[in-house]
């Protein structure tokens, strides 16, 4: 089985992995799409708070089927409901939140991050049209911006790269990014290998990265709980 | 106090002309303003500029879409202008990449950040975002207390069309959860505001001023949304449906 084959890690641990990181009382911003399974993560009394873009604080679960609210939705458009304590606020304060530095971490999607933190992750190549959405004030406001994406793109070309080929949502802010490949930081010597999905070997990782990649002296097996 | 109230949404748009610039507001279904987009749709203005957070949901949840395949739309200023997967791409997306019409891409917090710099006579705001991208492309760059921002300038309207839930009959608005996003500030920001209601029209004095969210003074015309099938209504389970 080549390295091509192997299983690699599914989204939920990804994502579980990176909100294992979330710290006590966060103000968490999760981009739609994978990013968003961070909410699956069993978080218990620990104070994170969840916020949208159209101007949720404290959203909680998917509405059930049956039970959803027709003006209820997250930056996903998705029926949700809120938790105890939420607030509505108007876009505009929304964006007071996310740019004004009360975001602790985004967690977003991307179609590729360099070495250096940019990266990329409104506009494909060769479309004229793009979605911009919340990504460039995220990036521009929140503490910490942390990536989660598939190590490579679908025909195997990497998407940890020197620099970003696509047009830049945002120059250096990634701080961490978590692959199906492993665990990453973005650090002032380089790019880190943290932690690696089992059954890959750091020469592998590599061969499917195009960024320059330090392996962690500590480097471990993904943590998944 | 002036009585805002219109009867029915094509007496609401009637007045609009050739080369009407429109804020739409809505994120998903949420306060998305169906039926004046709707008897918009059934109106001839054309060269009209559309400004609104995802231009081809208007395709997918209200007429306004069908705006610009009828060659009616010059413009589309918003944060979202393709589908999110080029699987999805839709006749909008088609339309764009012919050139049937002209898109200005923004941030979305620079999209309301513009508004709110028209609504409050500012000349513009400097902001963060876009630093480093191409969205900073011809725009003056400006270094303050050590970090680099943007100009970005005003963005104003002739019209905005807005949802709310509950009005009284001087506009004083009142919306539900998270239909509130866009309403406050396009209605600040455009010159006639026109507002569609899901709910009761009351007498003025009715909403407790604690509760207002967008005061009537930023309002020109309300309008009771009648029920379905007259009046335009997205339910979830719809949206299940079309899944």
């Amino acid at each position: 089985m080549t390295e091509d084959q192997k299983p690699r890690l599914d989204r939920q641990t990804m994502c579980n992995r990176l909100a294992m990181a979330f710290e006590d009382d966060w103000v968490v911003n999760l981009g739609v799409g994978m990013p968003t399974l961070c909410a699956n993560y069993p978080l218990d009394d620990r104070g994170v708070i969840f916020q949208s873009e159209n101007g949720l604080i404290g959203l909680g679960a998917h509405a059930a089927v049956g039970e959803e609210d027709p003006n209820l939705v997250d930056a996903g458009t998705q029926y949700v409901t809120l938790n105890p304590g939420a607030a509505i606020v108007q876009h505009v304060d929304s964006y007071t939140i996310i740019r004004g530095g009360y975001v602790d971490v985004t967690v977003l999607g991307a179609y590729e991050v360099a070495e250096n933190g940019d990266f990329a992750n409104w506009k494909t190549a060769g479309r004229k049209g793009g979605g911009i959405g919340g990504a460039m004030d995220l990036a521009a406001g929140a503490k910490n911006v942390w990536i989660a994406m598939v190590h490579t793109t679908r025909d195997g070309q990497p998407r940890l790269r020197k620099r970003c080929v696509l047009p830049l949502t945002a120059a250096g802010v990634v701080s961490r990014v978590m692959s199906d490949l492993g665990l990453f930081d973005v650090t002032p010597e380089g790019l880190v290998l943290r932690e690696i999905a089992p059954g890959f070997t750091p020469d592998e990782v590599r061969a499917m990265t195009e960024a320059e990649l330090q392996i962690d002296p500590a480097l471990c097996e993904v943590r998944q709980a | 106090m002036k009585n805002k109230v219109i009867d029915d949404f094509d007496t609401a748009v009637a007045g609009i002309e050739d080369g009407a610039s429109i804020m739409v507001g809505g994120f998903g279904p949420p306060g998305l303003p169906q039926n004046l987009t709707a008897a918009l749709l059934r109106q001839n203005a054309k060269d009209l500029t559309i400004i609104t957070n995802r231009a081809d949901q208007l395709w997918a949840h209200s007429h306004s879409g069908m705006l610009v395949e009828q060659g009616r739309v010059k413009k589309i200023c918003c944060a979202f202008a393709a589908a999110m997967h080029p699987s999805k791409a839709a006749e909008f997306d088609r339309l764009h990449e012919a050139g049937a019409f002209e898109v200005e891409l923004m941030p979305q917090g620079t999209l309301v950040e513009r508004m709110r710099a028209a609504a409050s006579g500012l000349g513009g705001v400097y902001t963060p975002a876009g630093v480093g991208t191409e969205i900073a492309d011809g725009k003056e760059e400006k270094v303050i207390n050590g970090r680099t921002y943007i100009l970005e300038l005003p963005l104003s309207a002739d019209y905005a069309f807005i949802r709310a839930t509950t009005a009284d009959t001087f506009g004083n608005l009142q919306y539900h959860l998270s239909q509130r996003n866009f309403g406050p500030i396009m209605a600040m920001a455009a010159r006639t505001t026109l507002v569609e209601i899901e709910g009761d029209i009351v007498a003025t004095g009715d909403i407790d001023p604690n509760q207002v969210h967008t005061p009537g003074i930023f309002v020109d015309g309300v309008i009771k949304i009648p029920p379905a099938p007259q009046g335009l209504w997205t339910t979830p389970a719809e949206r299940r449906a079309a899944r």
